[in-house]
């Protein structure tokens, strides 16, 4: 049973990471907007209830770790870090600039908090399977939790990945899929269809769990059934919409790496603000 | 005693192993071939066969590496340094102390033929910043060298034969990153070799002399950082350089010595010996150390061909 947990905060906290990849990616004139907010309720659930993690020390040991494997996300997730204490909201705004730790693909030599540099799609959960091995050889120390993409599980490596997490045992491990159904060149069925997701995932040992990608409650209540789960990994198939909480963004292809101007994202933070 | 350097390889692994319970081993179902199989058999609960997945492999280590283990991860030189852009972000960029094993270099290999041979691998790890390289020439300078890469959480790179290799260095060697190391002093050219060319250019040089050449033979067994100090006084004091590989000539030992050799200003003839922009091929190690010259005999003509 999940800890007891206030769903008003994590509206709240998902609310203003949304205005701030919003403000932030209009200022750097630049960043992936759909990716980032379409997976805002999976990020502030893991980091605003899920994960053990420490912002005044984000070298602790024992801390979960979080590998955000499709990296050009990476604004909204410095968007909830910045409500859950790790930065402010104002060092937000020199994402993309030079000499800022906030790089327009995640760096974690510049940036602690950060756990691995990703951006080159399909490496992220490799990463995750060897932070979860090493959580097993130290006793279960930490839980490790991962989100890829969509478009990302056309990468070979990522298969590769999910072939090795059953063997390993590593129930410690939770990959959660992004699924905004939509890349750069189009929607991921006319791309490359990588349906039917739940039943590969099933068939490579995993543990499947189904939700909808911006339901809390859904969210928790599968992150509680992954941690009950032994002796397997767990894949969590979160069905988003790509450029979540923006009218004019909301399942579009074109949103995917294309910044607001002012003017459009004057009226993505007032859709947002009074939502 | 010859002494393969994947066999020098995985008995200091077993033996590093039982002393840091850091140090963990990844293999791509090739553990009889690279020799992990060695710390594998010993110690099964830090040993990883990951299948014939060597892209997942190299992130699975930056994983274990991020965790603060020491990982080796090991499988035939071309198909571990192929997954190129892995190795580029997961272990370079990211800056994580992944220890990469390549075995298997060269057209040294014999009968398996070229798809199995490493002949780019030092040119794509070379050009990737934060990584060191390393090709030991005997059993002694692998082990040490094997050593230095448990001892230091930094990417590395260590290139490993097949092929047995003669000792070239005595039994009070001392293994120091970045410091070539001159086996035989010469005046007229000096040749410049690495791994599995070192101990034949050293009984190139013992023929050379009867022909009357004074060759000087310099073991480079650190290709990054290479020795700009060893190549500008070289160059300087027999004024040309002759670099000798398992390797293609484009990326490797000749490269990395042409570019201090043009950058420095010492000026000097430079000749790079390899495989000459080519593939690898089946066939014996003799036949082919003999066909492609990288024999003591071919050394050798090569050399006074170049004079």
């Amino acid at each position: 049973m999940a800890q007891n947990y206030d769903i008003s905060r994590l509206k709240d906290i998902a609310k203003k990471a949304r205005i701030d990849v919003i403000k932030m990616l209009e200022e750097a004139k630049g960043g992936h907007p759909g990716g980032s907010l379409s997976e805002i309720e999976l990020v502030v659930s893991l980091y605003a209830h899920e994960m053990k993690h420490y912002p005044d020390n984000p070298t602790a040991d024992d801390r979960d770790r979080f590998v955000l494997s499709k990296g050009h996300g990476i604004p909204g997730v410095y968007a909830v870090m910045a409500q859950l204490g790790y930065w402010s909201s104002d060092d937000l705004m020199t994402l993309r600039k030079v000499d800022s730790p906030f790089q327009g693909h995640p760096d974690c030599c510049k940036l602690p908090g950060i756990e691995a540099s990703t951006g080159s799609l399909g490496q992220g959960l490799s990463i995750a399977v060897g932070l979860a091995m090493a959580s097993k050889l130290d006793n279960d120390k930490f839980r490790v939790y991962t989100i890829i993409g969509d478009g990302e599980s056309q990468e070979g490596q990522i298969w590769e990945a999910a072939l090795s997490a059953p063997k390993f045992e590593l129930d410690n491990l939770v990959c959660i899929l992004d699924y905004n159904k939509a890349q750069i060149d189009g929607f991921v069925s006319d791309v490359m269809p990588i349906e039917p997701i739940a039943d590969k995932w099933r068939a490579f040992g995993w543990h499947v769990i189904e939700v909808d990608g911006h339901d809390f409650d859904a969210i928790i209540a599968a992150l509680e059934e992954a941690k009950a789960t032994k002796g397997k990994p767990t894949f969590i198939l979160a069905d988003t919409v790509k450029g979540k909480g923006v009218s004019f963004m909301e399942g579009k292809v074109d949103w995917h790496g294309v910044a607001p101007n002012a003017e459009q994202a004057e009226q993505a933070i007032e859709e947002i603000s009074n939502s | 005693m010859a002494v393969a350097s994947r066999k020098s390889f995985g008995e200091a692994l077993l033996d590093l192993g039982g002393k840091d319970d850091k140090i963990v081993v990844l293999d791509a179902d090739l553990s009889k071939s690279t020799m992990s199989k060695l710390f594998a058999d010993e110690y099964p609960d830090r040993f990883f066969e990951m299948g014939i997945s060597e892209a997942n492999m190299i992130g699975a280590g930056a994983g274990l590496a991020l965790a603060g283990k020491k990982p080796f991860i090991c499988s035939f030189a071309c198909f571990v340094t192929g997954r190129y852009d892995t190795i580029r972000i997961s272990v370079a960029y990211s800056q994580t102390p992944v220890r990469i094993v390549g075995t298997h270099v060269g057209i040294g290999i014999g009968e398996d033929g070229n798809s199995q041979m490493g002949l780019e691998d030092v040119g794509l790890m070379r050009g990737l910043p934060n990584m060191t390289v390393i090709q030991p020439g005997d059993d002694i300078e692998t082990k040490q060298a094997v050593k230095w890469m448990v001892d230091n959480d930094v990417p590395s790179y260590i290139r490993l034969t097949r092929q047995n290799l003669e000792s070239v260095n005595g039994s009070d060697y001392t293994f120091e990153l970045g410091k070539a190391v001159e086996l035989v002093p010469g005046d007229d050219i000096t040749i410049m070799a690495s791994g599995g060319t070192v101990h034949n250019s050293v009984l190139a040089a013992e023929m050379l002399k009867k022909e009357g050449i004074s060759a000087g033979v310099v073991n480079v067994h650190t290709i990054k950082p290479i020795d700009t100090d060893a190549i500008v006084k070289y160059a300087g004091s027999t004024g040309h350089i002759f670099t000798v590989e398992d390797h293609n000539i484009i990326g490797g030992l000749g490269t990395a010595v042409a570019e201090v050799m043009a950058t420095s200003g010492v000026g000097g003839k430079l000749t790079r010996h390899g495989l000459h922009d080519a593939f690898g091929e089946s066939g014996t190690y003799d036949e082919l150390y003999k066909k492609y010259q990288l024999d003591p005999e071919g050394i050798a003509a090569v050399v006074k061909s170049s004079m």
